[in-house]
């Protein structure tokens, strides 16, 4: 292999491993932070008889509009810090392959520019997909 | 059960999930839907959603081990992840065609492979043949092998086979919340020509975009439950770390053999549910 190759894959690397890290970290601080919210405040988990039955069903209960994880946030509301977490978990790899992208573009690195996209395109896809699925 | 007896079961299960896999080198999903399924009452559709959460983490996590320690091939597992995620949207999407009853007959189907394929002996290499794909995309590599203390170059083989078995490995993983590893590493190593280490190494690290893929699918969808998300992954995690400082890799033969009684007990429960 030449030396720039080389080159280009350790800055790559370096940057890869610190997305990962940094992102599973961060989303686990949140999600352990929201399950202690859901807890020890009140409108989280309850001690009523069914309330498994209603968590682990189809309670309605789960959020699926930014509007309410935002105010949920505000307000310190568990199950939206939760929720933050798992969707900052979900978007740590597609934020290493946006990385590589940009390492890659920036090495002049073609035939990986465009196999890194079509791999940054089948997640975002995914998501769109997922909506209507 | 109250929700704190919940959460303390599921994490508590998961821990042990992360700890057990990372012993035997095999993900914690093949173990944690069963259990959410047959000890917990969840149902297959949200443990299979939680279950793929909780690879992610593992599988960045270890990544960013690897990753930073040169052992993983980047550019053939980013290669190889386009089949993998194709795979995973495929079969997140089977997922919600496939009933309920189905989804248990399969993954007892993978139960058992997963349990065979730790008891047969190691297979045989198949002999190189020369391949352009892999010269073009310059997908030859070399990593340092601590405990030899060398630098082991090697050359990569059957770059379109490894598309086809990534693809399959995907449509798993996006089907039943598992990594897929099992189905990659035999290929890699033996058909591809890569070391065992850089297979493993490289494998975790299209997992965790591929799980993302099916993640993704899934939470749109709903199925991503917080209350059964957050300590299933955790869980997994912290067993899954706990796992890698204790052993390192080593393969202890107690462990593989609880392991195998486990996957073959879930294998027996998850297949008779299927037929119920």
């Amino acid at each position: 292999m030449t030396p720039p190759d080389n080159r280009a894959l350790a800055g790559t690397e370096k940057a890869v491993s610190r997305v990962l890290r940094v992102g599973v970290t961060t989303s686990l601080v949140l999600v352990t932070a929201g399950t202690l919210l859901s807890f020890l405040r009140s409108g989280g988990y309850s001690d009523q008889p069914g309330e498994v039955a209603r968590l682990i069903g189809n309670g309605g209960t789960f959020p699926r509009t930014a509007g309410w994880l935002f105010g949920g946030l505000l307000h310190l509301n568990g199950a939206a810090v939760i929720v933050a977490g798992l969707i900052l978990l979900i978007a740590t790899p597609v934020i290493r392959v946006a990385v590589s992208i940009v390492t890659f573009s920036r090495e002049r690195d073609r035939p990986f520019v465009v196999v890194t996209a079509i791999v940054l395109g089948l997640l975002l896809l995914s998501l769109v997909l997922g909506k209507s699925g | 059960m109250t929700p704190i007896g919940f959460t303390l079961l599921a994490f508590g299960i998961s821990y042990f999930a992360g700890l057990l896999g990372s012993l035997v080198g095999v993900g914690g999903g093949i173990i944690v839907v069963p259990a959410l399924t047959l000890l917990m009452g969840v149902s297959i559709q949200k443990a299979i959603a939680a279950s793929i959460v909780s690879v992610i983490a593992t599988s960045s996590g270890a990544a960013a081990t690897f990753v930073s320690q040169r052992i993983t091939n980047m550019r053939l597992g980013m290669v190889l992840e386009v089949a993998t995620v194709t795979g995973a949207l495929t079969g997140a999407y089977l997922a919600a065609l496939v009933p309920g009853r189905g989804l248990f007959l399969v993954f007892a189907l993978v139960l058992t492979y997963t349990a065979w394929s730790m008891l047969r002996p190691a297979g045989r290499s198949i002999s190189p043949v020369p391949d352009p794909l892999a010269d073009r995309l310059r997908l030859h590599g070399s990593f340092f092998d601590r405990s030899l203390g060398v630098e082991v170059p090697y050359r990569v083989f059957r770059t379109k086979l490894g598309l086809a078995v990534s693809y399959v490995a995907g449509v798993a993983s996006g089907l039943l919340g598992i990594g897929g590893g099992v189905f990659k590493v035999p290929v890699m190593n033996l058909a591809m020509g890569i070391p065992i280490k850089a297979c493993t190494a490289t494998s975790n690290f299209m997992i965790g975009v591929t799980a993302a893929t099916s993640a993704a699918v899934y939470f749109m969808r709903g199925e991503v439950l917080p209350f059964v998300a957050a300590p299933v992954a955790v869980g997994v995690l912290l067993g899954a770390r706990t796992g890698a400082s204790l052993l390192g890799g080593t393969r202890n033969s107690t462990i593989r053999a609880i392991f195998v009684a486990v996957l073959a007990v879930s294998a027996l429960k998850m297949f008779l549910e299927g037929l119920k």
